[in-house]
């Protein structure tokens, strides 16, 4: 198709396109470069705000580089056309570079702690074990409670913390997704 | 030197003529900077009406206009201006002054976070925390807004910044940095191809032109693909001229208050080739009825405008004169028999001779409005900059002045600002001092921002204001008569006693030449006497109260159900 000099006759009823605004059905982690700059954020939040676009998670941090920042947003492609969010954020002059992550050409991660009650120390030793299996860590220990540190996927932070609820978790807190891509090329 | 006079030296650079503004305590600095500039100044007396005019000097002129407020409220003020040139890819450059760095987020008098409150509003907006970066945030302001698909663009300078020392030199290189910021204008050549090639297979082709047409200055083009590919064209209420209304190929605007013909169009299209239009709603009326049987190629140098309505099954992303420039030789290259739009001609031209525009004649002297548009148009010789308000008399004239060249039809289309009109028109006749140019606003809209009237009097500024009067909030009104069973509620304007204001009294306060039409017979000629008096003319014609803007989409509706 489209060859330089082609005259050959093209049917319109085989011209195909992507349905506007079409939803890829399955979670997207989206790795931006951005300018370290005052305001970025909020260009950044403000645009999915007033375009309807919710955020799973988003996470943000600096890079080797001082002049640039490292944006990691999840968002929901059941939900939101992400080729439109990804156009949108490309539009943002202060954004030098998007991708939408492969999920298995990536790796995911995001940290959560869980502080859980173990009144009277009953339940403190199967909590420990179950600690131990999700390759937790215990970061701080009272009479009455526990503090666990786990990294990993959101799928096995979800497991984790389903697991603690019936020992009375008390709160929990999640950095959000960081994500990089796999083998030798940059992000 | 001081920073504000690097400022107006960067102006200058940027060859700017004339900056639209007000001045306050915050930029005290830069009005300062002004005595000494040579830079003209109009001064306006509203920020909005500021905005506004800088919005009708760029976009009749095509260049880059430059408005200034103060902090706070003076700001604020613009955020009108600014959203609506957000919505109409309108290049505007706006400077604004901020409190003293060192009342910054303490409530300080007159603070207002502009940076914040304008975000969603603007293409991209800088805060100078150091008075030695001023030169280059002008420089790469005026490179955003002008390039790839326009827009406004803040600049927010804390007034103790602004009377800093800075290291600049007159005629200095500023590189900008703009690393995150790359248009694209070329299109992609196989993609060019391809949407030839579509142009020629298709049997029921329209040409759909947008404001980007403009914007890109591609007239010629436009003109240069349609009688090339022979086939019909419509343009937006954006785009009106682009493609010159009297012409064969001309099938009249669409969408809500389009022509029948164009949304009959639209709606039985085998291929529709969107230049630089976006599918607005008040295009498309029913998403999922609109265009049912058309493929789209669609051409806009945004890309996040591709896909974002309608699915695009041939999309180029590029600047319209660009791209145009190669398509053209590439259909031509493929010798399409232009015989196979005759039958698709046939069908257009039975529509037109169907539902040509028109509305019920008056048995006596009362002017109906439709007509008044007629009548303004013949007696403006059909080549007038015409900026309108928003309203049922922005639709009449949109429909009825049958503009033959792009940049003559300055109107609020994306954010429908009442009050945009007579500033508008003050800014086009700034930008183009030896033509003649009439803004027709209604008796709602023209009080929005009536307090210009002063700038024109003062600017000597010739503008011919027509005001489709007939005492009522026309469009809301009508919707309220077709949608909301007569029930009218506070749309009538004309108290029982005596119209308010009495327009004459108020031209010759403010120093205008005031003229009240009431009768069809003498209209035309009292139209050509009032556009050739000298200086600016108020001219309250008064119309027929209760009529409608038909044809018309009801909201929501699909484009074959067009009513009236």
């Amino acid at each position: 198709m489209g060859d330089p000099g082609t005259k050959e006759v093209i049917s319109l009823a085989d011209l195909q396109a992507a349905a506007a605004g079409a939803r890829t059905g399955r979670k997207h982690v989206l790795s931006l470069v951005v300018q370290n700059r005052p305001g970025v954020l909020v260009r950044i939040s403000g645009l999915f705000a007033r375009r309807g676009f919710n955020i799973d998670s988003l996470s943000v941090g600096p890079t080797d580089d001082e002049k640039k920042s490292r944006i990691t947003i999840t968002i929901d492609g059941a939900t939101h056309p992400i080729d439109q969010v990804t156009k949108q954020l490309h539009k943002l002059v202060n954004v030098l570079k998007i991708r939408d992550l492969e999920p298995e050409d990536t790796v995911a991660r995001e940290m959560a702690l869980f502080k859980v009650g173990v009144e009277n120390g009953s339940g403190r030793a199967e909590v420990l074990q179950i600690c131990n299996v999700f390759r937790g860590k215990v970061v701080d220990i009272t009479k009455r409670s526990l503090i666990i540190e786990v990294t990993g996927t959101p799928d096995k932070i979800e497991a984790l913390e389903e697991m603690l609820l019936p020992f009375g978790l008390i709160e929990m807190m999640r950095t959000g997704q960081i994500a990089i891509s796999r083998g030798r090329d940059e992000t | 030197m001081r920073a504000v006079d690097a400022i107006m030296e960067c102006l200058k650079a940027e060859g700017v003529e004339v900056v639209f503004g007000y001045p306050g305590g915050a930029n005290l600095p830069t009005y300062d900077a002004f005595v000494d500039a040579g830079i003209r100044h109009v001064l306006v007396r509203h920020e909005a009406g500021g905005g506004h005019a800088a919005e009708g000097y760029a976009k009749s002129t095509g260049k880059t206009a430059v408005c200034l407020g103060t902090s706070g409220p003076g700001a604020t003020n613009l955020v009108t201006p600014i959203m609506d040139a957000m919505m109409d890819s309108v290049p505007v450059v706006f400077i604004t002054g901020q409190v003293r760095t060192d009342l910054l987020g303490t409530d300080g008098f007159q603070e207002a976070d502009i940076l914040g409150i304008t975000m969603p509003a603007v293409k991209h907006s800088w805060m100078i925390s150091d008075p030695a970066d001023i030169p280059q945030a002008i420089h790469e302001a005026f490179h955003v807004a002008s390039t790839g698909r326009p827009g406004p663009v803040v600049v927010d300078i804390p007034t103790d910044l602004s009377k800093a020392d800075i290291p600049y030199v007159v005629g200095q290189d500023t590189p900008l940095d703009l690393p995150g910021y790359q248009p694209k204008f070329e299109g992609n050549m196989k993609q060019i191809r391809q949407a030839a090639r579509a142009l020629a297979a298709a049997k029921r082709p329209l040409l759909y032109v947008g404001g980007g047409a403009i914007a890109a200055g591609a007239r010629d083009e436009v003109r240069e693909l349609a009688e090339a590919t022979g086939a019909p064209v419509t343009c937006t209420l954006m785009a009106l001229g682009t493609f010159p209304a009297p012409h064969d190929q001309w099938i009249g605007m669409p969408g809500m208050h389009g022509t029948r013909t164009a949304n009959y169009t639209m709606d039985e299209a085998d291929l529709v080739f969107s230049i630089g239009a976006r599918f607005d709603d008040r295009i498309t009326g029913k998403l999922s009825e609109f265009a049912p049987n058309a493929k789209f190629i669609h051409l806009d140098i945004d890309p996040a405008e591709i896909g974002k309505n309608v699915p695009a099954h041939i999309p180029i992303v590029g600047d319209a004169k660009q791209v145009l420039a190669k398509l053209i030789p590439e259909y031509v290259s493929l010798d399409a028999d232009r015989a196979r739009l005759d039958e698709w001609w046939e069908r257009i031209h039975a529509w037109q001779a169907e539902y040509p525009l028109t509305y019920e004649k008056s048995d006596d002297s009362e002017i109906k409005a439709p007509f008044a548009i007629e009548s303004v148009y013949e007696a403006s010789g059909g080549n007038a900059i015409v900026t309108s308000d928003v309203g049922q008399h922005q639709m009449w004239t949109a429909q009825r002045y049958h503009f033959a060249e792009p940049r003559k039809w300055i109107n609020s289309g994306g954010l429908g600002t009442m009050g945009f009109g007579l500033p508008a028109a003050i800014g086009a006749q700034v930008g183009n001092p030896d033509d003649l140019v009439i803004c027709v606003t209604g008796d709602g809209s023209i009080q929005m921002n009536i307090q210009e009237m002063a700038t024109a009097t003062q600017e000597g500024l010739p503008v011919k204001v027509v005001i489709i009067n007939n005492g009522y909030l026309g469009m809301v009104r009508q919707w309220q008569e077709l949608f909301w069973d007569k029930r009218y509620s506070h749309v009538d304007m004309r108290p029982e006693q005596a119209p308010v204001p009495d327009w004459n009294k108020l031209a010759d306060a403010y120093g205008w030449t005031g003229v009240r039409l009431e009768k069809k017979e003498t209209l035309l000629e009292d139209l050509r006497a009032a556009f050739a008096t000298e200086g600016p003319v108020l001219i309250d014609v008064r119309v027929a109260r209760e009529e409608n803007v038909y044809p018309m989409i009801a909201p929501g509706a699909a484009a074959r159900d067009m009513v009236g």
